[in-house]
């Protein structure tokens, strides 16, 4: 165990390594690829537990550094680092995964694609891994893109679907564009501070000039706002449910989305001295927590619900992290990565085996799903943060400290926790309450698929009570239980459940009455506000006009004719010259001298006129 | 001693002569000929790569006079710079050869002429003298005219004059450099010449090296190639064959970033430190960065989005070296490298996948993955690799060019340009990707076969380099960097 936890490395290593396996041996036996993923997935998690373990201790696990560039001093190097923020991540991601494998193992089960899908599940890992474990920003952003790569392959495993193409594409331009943002931050930070690593920068991290700092506070943002799927570069979130549903749970609910969140907490120190980012990502999250549970109201896809909830929780994170407490936003991160993978896990089974994913066509599968139906409220009080379940408490300290720091904001947090909880409850009667809609006879999925959400069930209720020793364990401030706070929200909560319950008690005709009466409104919601559109004719249409006129106009008429132009003139000179002298090598040294001519006449009379040109140099 | 670097260079011209001898009613003799002489030479080449001191400048060092009434000599000798490059050329050679493997139309002819092109893409980065330097210059020509124009396609002879004339046009005013250098410091030789420049009292005036850098930057740019300098490449590499186009992309496109590197940078210091040419090379290299994508965006041929892709990656280098920085020449000379082996692979996907489908146009490839995995795993691989995956070879000369560019004294606005480039290599690449490698395999796919092992064989080295150098960049670094500072401290940087 010491060995792991000094030895954080592993943890990227052996996954690369069962990924590797999976693709070369997988398809020897059935079990073998599951059983590798599945191997990946401890090992992460065995990695995560030894460093909680050591750092319980009062120990800081081993560090070390690989130099990759021989001439400078180890400027550009990589190396791993291990403290509780690692450890907490690492059993986070580690757990979910292996949930996720096991899941999968029945969910797959009959996929052609098997071998592909758990070799890139485990190079996830691996990717995912390395983001936690670097000592720097270097060996994270590897890991961010590696990261972003599997989740597009993934997103698209049914490559024969062209929705899943074209939504694997998206999710990788959009949060790419947040990537450009990361990496112009990185490389400012190191031309000014000329290191990446943690430590290095923590020392220096005083001299930098704020605007330097909040600039870098910035860049790195962007790139957070890109993975986190938070507004305006949340739009590829909800496409990106095109992906497998245990996919979605891993990949974008619990662990890769949550990164952006880890990159902020891991660079901290930055942002304790940038505290307009901070606003930034207050004002950000806040933003995007109310605007996403709006949109969530009214999804008839139920896993495009979960996906602008995820987009809504990850909004209280970020909210969390603009007041000033990380810790608090890695709590919420944790328990919600519990909640939110066991929604997901539930709903998969519940598309399983009603064969749909419109909500409108499922209803009283309770009966026949209990298992799943009884995870799935575990998860749903969760999310809507009723105690004492873990989202009432990680929510609570969310809500507690934004009120703290800004009233208007809180505000508006205590309004979304409130449409959180109607969301939740529309969903939970639509799914399981209610008249049957499909013909289907809703039955349970097997071991495989029903155990996963069972499991994830103890950390979504019982995570809570461990919300002061994790904290403190990432060596972060601990924000106490609120009274007043937890009252309110519980209140508010409360009454979005019993309007929820209340609309929808009778199915959907609820929604349709709604959209009867809001008519355009509806369907701007619906469509998330219909930033897709904006940005499908504000950018991806003129940016492949541009560039299709750049083609035809710059190259082919332009350039091209010039050059066709110059060409002829220049056969004709040559038609001259060559009457003149005879054969092409006194034509090349007549043309060198007459040069040389110009040459030296240039540089000798052209004096003024360039020491205007390179501006006195 | 044996002379390595005269082995490296001139056994494809003995591979070439006896190519040319084969009768002609021998038509699958010549392959296995030029295969094995290609095959010899990647042998040397990899020895030379090996036995390389990378702390010892100048090395397997042969100088004889050649001309002595004018001081012309026959002098090679390669650095941590050139020696990676005729490595790759000596790699890529041997591929060249293999995706050939098919060719039956003047089979002895096409054979000569690809060892005789590997003749001049090995020598230009082996010669240290200028009138050597610029022989297997324009010796590289020759063959490329004939390969586009014999064994291309419909519009060859269109692109094969397009080419020949582009770059000869710049050559005459690399000569013009050239002599221009010879009647004022009185050498033809490049290592003689860095040393004058380097001294402050033998060193040109800064007005003759404002001027000569002109004429060596014509000659350079069109073969990196530079906008607006870059119409020739495109067309030429839609007619090529595939051979053509991946030593085209691999090597030949890299003859002029390296002699921006070997020749105008440290032999015109002062020029190519002054405002005005670092400002022209930076937005050159920004504009071909971002126009190069925009354009790659808007095409519906693979093979030419590929073209246009290199403009923007070649821009990379340009960056990389108009930044005058370690981190920058290094980063160069990265994605020289880099560029060579997925660009390489890309041509050579692009091709076979033709041979199946006679098309290359993106909308009617569809589904490669489902119909034949293999080959659209491994396109999808290369594509990500080129738009710079990190732990893929395309991305740490890109990085180090970005992070050299922000140091120097270049305006960082053309470094945050720049990066876009890197997300709009994304875009065409994925957009291709979903295009031709997702989808159901319909039309002209449903009915072709996967990748013979033959076929994998061949892009098989290039996978394993695109990995090994992505993940372990010190395996080139390490004989770049130091040639690089050799480089820079004779500029007095």
């Amino acid at each position: 165990m010491m060995w792991l936890a000094d030895n954080a490395w592993v943890a990227v290593a052996l996954p690369a390594l069962f990924a590797l396996l999976v693709a070369l041996v997988g398809r020897a036996d059935r079990l073998v690829a599951p059983l590798l993923g599945i191997g990946s997935a401890a090992s992460v998690l065995l990695s995560g537990i030894a460093v909680l373990l050591t750092v319980a201790e009062g120990r800081t696990p081993a560090a070390a550094t690989i130099r990759w560039l021989p001439s400078e001093e180890g400027i550009l190097a990589i190396g791993w680092s291990a403290d509780g923020l690692v450890g907490s991540m690492l059993v986070v991601v580690g757990f979910v995964s292996l949930m996720v494998m096991v899941y999968s193992a029945g969910y797959m089960a009959a996929d052609e694609g098997r071998v592909r899908y758990y070799a890139l599940l485990s190079l996830f890992l691996a990717a995912m891994s390395l983001v936690v474990v670097s000592d720097g920003l270097l060996g994270l952003f590897i890991g961010w893109e590696l990261m972003g790569v599997c989740s597009y392959l993934l997103i698209g495993h049914w490559t024969i679907k062209p929705a899943a193409a074209a939504a694997a594409k998206k999710a990788f331009l959009v949060t790419r564009v947040g990537d450009v943002g990361l990496l112009a931050g990185i490389v400012l930070l190191w031309s000014h501070a000329g290191a990446l690593d943690y430590e290095s920068l923590a020392a220096v991290i005083d001299t930098l000039s704020p605007d330097i700092l909040t600039t870098v506070a910035l860049l790195l943002a962007v790139g957070a706002i890109g993975k986190s799927a938070q507004f305006p570069l949340h739009i590829w979130l909800p496409d990106a449910m095109e992906g497998p549903t245990p996919v979605s749970a891993l990949i974008h609910a619990a662990t890769m989305v949550a990164a952006g969140v880890f990159l902020i907490a891991r660079t901290w120190p930055i942002y304790e001295l940038a505290p307009l980012a901070t606003y930034v990502l207050l004002g950000i999250g806040v933003a995007t927590a109310l605007g996403a549970a709006l949109v969530a109201c009214v999804q008839t896809d139920i896993k495009r619900v979960l996906a602008f909830s995820t987009i809504s929780q990850l909004g209280f994170m970020f909210a969390a992290l603009g007041a000033g407490y990380w810790g608090v936003a890695m709590f919420h991160l944790v328990t919600h990565a519990a909640f939110k993978s066991l929604l997901f896990l539930a709903a998969g089974s519940v598309i399983h085996s009603s064969g749909t994913q419109d909500l409108r066509k499922m209803g009283g599968l309770r009966k026949g799903m209990q298992f799943t139906f009884e995870a799935w409220t575990f998860g749903a009080l969760a999310l809507a943060g009723i105690f004492p379940t873990s989202g009432f408490f990680s929510k609570d300290k969310i809500l507690y400290i934004v009120t703290s720091e800004n009233l208007p904001a809180g505000a508006l947090l205590f309004l979304t926790t409130a449409i959180t909880a109607y969301y939740v409850a529309r969903v939970t009667v639509l799914v399981f309450f209610g008249p049957r809609n499909s013909r289907k006879k809703p039955h349970e999925t097997g071991l495989a698929m029903s155990i996963p959400p069972l499991i994830l069930a103890i950390p979504a209720v019982g995570l809570g009570y461990l919300a002061k020793p994790s904290i403190e364990l990432m060596a972060a401030e601990y924000v106490g239980f609120d009274l007043p706070v937890a009252l309110i929200a519980t209140g508010v909560a409360l009454l979005g459940v019993a309007i929820g319950v209340f609309l929808h008690r009778s199915g959907p005709s609820a929604d349709i009455a709604f959209e009867r009466r809001l008519g355009g409104v509806w369907g701007w919601i619906q469509a998330g506000y219909r930033l897709d559109s904006v940005v499908q004719k504000s950018v991806s249409r003129p940016s492949l006009g541009l560039a299709r006129a750049a083609y035809r106009h710059i190259d082919r008429d332009l350039v091209d004719r010039a050059v066709i132009g110059v060409g002829s003139t220049a056969n004709f000179l040559g038609e001259r010259l060559r009457r003149l002298q005879n054969g092409d090598t006194q034509w090349y040294i007549s043309m060198g001298f007459i040069g040389l001519i110009v040459l030296y006449s240039l540089s000798v009379s052209w004096d003024r006129i360039h020491v205007w040109l390179t501006g006195g140099g | 001693m044996v002379p390595l670097l005269s082995m490296i260079v001139f056994l494809p011209l003995v591979g070439a002569i006896v190519t040319a001898l084969m009768p002609r009613t021998m038509p699958t003799v010549p392959r296995v000929v030029a295969l094995g002489f290609s095959v010899a030479t990647l042998a040397l080449a990899t020895w030379a790569l090996a036995i390389f001191d990378v702390d010892g400048g100048y090395q397997f060092v042969e100088r004889f006079p050649w001309v002595p009434q004018v001081g012309i000599e026959y002098h090679l000798a390669v650095d941590g710079i050139s020696m990676p490059i005729i490595a790759l050329s000596a790699l890529l050679t041997v591929l060249a050869i293999l995706v050939s493997w098919k060719i039956d139309h003047r089979p002895a002819f096409y054979f000569t002429m690809i060892q005789l092109l590997a003749v001049g893409m090995t020598g230009v980065f082996a010669a240290l003298d200028f009138v050597l330097f610029y022989l297997f210059w324009e010796l590289v020509l020759v063959p490329m005219y004939f390969l586009i124009a014999i064994w291309g396609g419909a519009r060859r002879e269109y692109a094969a004059i397009k080419f020949f004339l582009y770059t000869l046009a710049g050559s005459v005013f690399m000569l013009v450099g050239i002599i221009a250098l010879y009647i004022t410091q009185g050498s033809f030789n490049i290592a003689e010449l860095t040393a004058l420049a380097a001294n402050p009292d033998t060193a040109l005036s800064y007005n003759l090296q404002f001027w000569i850098f002109a004429a060596f930057f014509l000659g350079f740019a069109v073969k990196v190639p530079v906008f607006p300098l870059h119409t020739w490449l495109p067309d030429a590499h839609v007619e090529a064959p595939t051979a053509g186009s991946v030593l085209l992309a691999g090597i030949l496109l890299k003859m002029g970033t390296y002699g921006f590197i070997r020749i105008s940078l440290p032999i015109m210091p002062e020029a190519a430190a002054s405002q005005f040419w670092m400002w022209t090379l930076g937005i050159l290299a920004t504009v071909s960065i971002v126009y190069g994508a925009a354009v790659a965006f808007a095409q519906t041929d693979m093979k030419k989005l590929v073209a246009y892709s290199s403009v923007s990656h070649m821009g990379f280098v340009m960056l990389g070296i108009a930044s005058g920085t370690q981190e920058g020449l290094d980063g160069a000379v990265f994605v020289m490298v880099a560029h060579g082996l997925i660009t390489g692979m890309m041509f050579m996907l692009v091709g076979m996948v033709y041979e199946r489908t006679h098309t290359r146009v993106i909308s009617e490839i569809n589904g490669l993955s489902s119909q034949t995995p293999i080959a659209g795993g491994l396109l999808a691989f290369a594509s990500i690799a080129s738009l710079g995956l990190p732990g893929l070879a395309g991305f740490p000369g890109e990085l180090l060019t970005l992070l050299g560019a922000w140091r120097s004294d270049l305006w960082p606005g053309l470094v945050i340009i720049s990066a876009l480039g890197v997300l709009l290599a994304a875009a065409y690449m994925l957009w291709m990707v979903q295009r031709t490698v997702m989808g159901e395999a319909k039309g002209v796919v449903a009915k072709i076969r996967d990748l013979t092992a033959f076929e994998i064989a061949t892009l098989a080295p290039l996978v394993v380099l695109i990995v090994a150098l992505g993940v372990f960049w010190s395996l080139l670094l390490r004989y770049v960097t130091p040639a690089v500072q050799t480089v820079l401290s004779g500029m007095g940087v």
